[in-house]
């Protein structure tokens, strides 16, 4: 029992300091030509030489920091666990992973299964959670962009809600499915349901009254005024909306395992946790940072993909 | 020429977080089919307002704009504008622009054949077939405008509207746009009412000149008829003396009736 209330409070504390953050960014959401100016005055080569070392010297540049900043990571791991003690070293570490991940999809049973399943099966409920909240949020948001009754009437809903800690849903999850693993896709459809409808909202909102004004004299059709319009404008938003809900969605996910149990990465590290394997507990953590890194990549790359070819 | 445009004691206020303010009252104007209207006056005096109720994009706070002695109650198609910052979707290119105004006019009665061939002829009469398959950020301010003129043109509209179509544009490129637009509207007929903020220009394309006072509370002050014969050369006019009077009368009404503008300003 008081492992379980340890447990809440740790889990719920992270997503409430996210919602805070999400706040500051939706409002400093900005259309993606900021960010690629930013981009080229920091890539841009200072001192001129041939372009072999000049290319060399880049590439040691964009290489050589996060390098030294790993290196030095592990070296202050290392001599900190050097005595010894209850959290293993990297070499430790190291050893257990290789154990671990030459056979990730084993499964001895429900409760035991390869950490490849944990994996999946966690980037399964953020899927299906996060594929739901934008089925209702995106479009939600451009019903609250466009009609200014609307969005009187739901925005304060919308502000006393979203700073809940979606874990804090979790109970009605529970108490309305009877089961953990869609009460856990809940939550994560609770938290990623409002960067969605905010920024999308917002999106619609900063549509240049040009554009609008180019919709009326045309009298196009609401159809094509969403099509033509409102869909290419707010994209960029919208995309903003998306990568700031699957950040968020992948934090919840582990701490809303870790309360429900059955298979994924929450569930894995509690389990160890009670197993005492403190090795698995620390690949977890890597795990899950490069899980939430390459998502979150993915879909900045997806993003300029997409706006590159509307714009 | 029978009447075409009619507008009647129209006012606009516009509620403020001061309080009410009066930015147009008691404008009279009735422009007939063909004609080639320039609106002038000082900076916020309420041309882009008088222009936007023509459009129908906002409502008169009173009075009456008629066209075709039918009310103006909203904007459509029969009304082009050409935006004072062209206005162009920038997800879509130079073509599709066009495209998008001439599907929503013809669309209904013709195929897409002779859609495309409708947005590429009025792409042609301004000059940028070359530039047809480009994005806006792709191509220059002038020929920005130039879509934008192709856009409001390939809708055929009975009353093109422009609002300082050639504002933002360096000496040369307006003045080549200026000859392009005298073509054009020779070569359609089209009733036009341009803004504009350029003495030459009001006087070189124009068959009248609406002067408007300072604003607050602005209306028309004179109207100017332009008796010059077209198709009129900017090279031969520099030297005419109905040209130059024409000139110095706008010049007059701006600086002298009108002049306390700045001061107030100030
Ligand atoms: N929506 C509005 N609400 C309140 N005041 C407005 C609004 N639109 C215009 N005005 C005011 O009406 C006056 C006329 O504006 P308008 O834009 O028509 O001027 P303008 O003659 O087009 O000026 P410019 O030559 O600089 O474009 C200005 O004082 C402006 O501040
Ligand atoms: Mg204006």
């Amino acid at each position: 029992m008081s492992a379980l209330t340890m447990n809440v409070e740790f889990g719920a504390k992270i997503p409430v300091d996210r919602g805070i953050q999400d706040m500051a960014v939706v409002e400093a959401a900005a259309p993606p030509a900021k960010e690629k100016k930013m981009e080229k005055t920091l890539t841009v080569p200072a001192e001129a030489g041939t372009p072999f070392t000049e290319r060399l010297a880049g590439f040691g540049r964009a290489v050589l920091p996060p390098l030294l900043g790993m290196v030095i990571l592990l070296g202050i791991w290392y001599v900190a666990t050097m005595k010894g003690g209850s959290i293993p070293g990297p070499v430790q570490t190291w050893d257990a992973a290789t154990a671990l991940f030459a056979d990730p999809f084993y499964r001895n049973g429900p409760n035991d299964q390869g950490i490849g399943w944990n994996i999946l099966s966690s980037l399964q409920r953020v899927g299906i959670g996060f594929g739901f909240a934008a089925l209702v949020g995106i479009p939600l948001g451009f019903i609250l962009g466009r009609s200014a009754f609307l969005s009187a009437m739901i925005n304060p809903i919308i502000s006393l809600l979203r700073p809940v800690s979606p874990l804090a849903w979790l109970p009605i999850g529970l108490l309305v499915f009877q089961r953990a693993d869609p009460a856990a896709t809940y939550t994560i459809f609770i938290c990623s349901i409002w960067p969605m409808i905010m920024n999308t909202a917002q999106g619609v909102q900063r549509v240049p009254q040009d554009y609008l004004n180019v919709a009326r004299v045309l009298a196009l059709s609401e159809w094509k005024v969403v099509t033509k319009i409102l869909l290419p404008a707010v994209l960029p938003y919208i995309l903003t909306g998306i990568r700031l809900s699957i950040g968020t969605a992948w934090l919840v996910i582990v701490a809303a395992e870790m309360l429900t149990g059955g298979v994924g990465i929450g569930f894995w590290v509690w389990d160890e946790w009670n197993n005492l394997k403190v090795e698995h507990i620390i690949i977890a953590i890597f795990v899950i940072g490069i899980v939430g890194l390459v998502l979150e990549q993915s879909l900045i790359l997806l993003a300029k993909k997409l706006t590159k070819e509307s714009s | 020429m029978k009447k075409f445009v009619q507008i009647e004691r129209v006012g606009q206020t516009f509620d403020t977080k001061k309080g009410k303010f009066v930015a147009l009252r008691d404008i009279d104007l009735t422009i007939r089919q063909g004609e080639f209207i320039a609106l002038i006056g000082h900076s916020g005096c309420g041309k882009s307002t008088l222009l936007n109720l023509i459009a129908g994009l906002t409502r008169p706070t009173t009075g009456v704009l008629l066209l075709e002695d039918r009310e103006i109650a909203g904007p459509g198609p029969e009304r082009a504008v050409v935006f004072q910052n062209h206005s162009l979707l920038p997800w879509l290119t130079c073509f599709e622009n066009v495209f998008l105004a001439v599907e929503r006019v013809f669309g209904e009665k013709e195929g897409k054949a002779k859609l495309k061939e409708r947005t590429a002829a009025a792409i042609n009469l301004v000059g940028l077939d070359h530039a047809s398959a480009k994005y806006p950020n792709e191509i220059s301010g002038g020929m920005k405008q130039r879509v934008g003129i192709a856009r409001a043109l390939s809708m055929q509209p009975k009353v093109l509207l422009m609002d300082e179509p050639f504002g933002a544009l360096d000496a040369l490129t307006r003045a080549k746009l200026q000859d392009e637009l005298m073509r054009i509207c020779e070569a359609t007929k089209a009733t036009t009412v341009m803004v504009t903020h350029d003495v030459d220009e009001a006087v070189l394309l124009s068959d009248r000149i609406v002067m408007m006072t300072n604003g607050p509370a602005a209306t028309i002050g004179e109207i100017i008829d332009v008796n010059l014969p077209r198709p009129r050369d900017r090279l031969t006019l520099a030297h005419d003396p109905a040209y130059i009077g024409y000139r110095a009368a706008v010049l007059e009404f701006l600086y002298e009736k009108q002049a306390h503008v700045e001061k107030m300003a100030a």
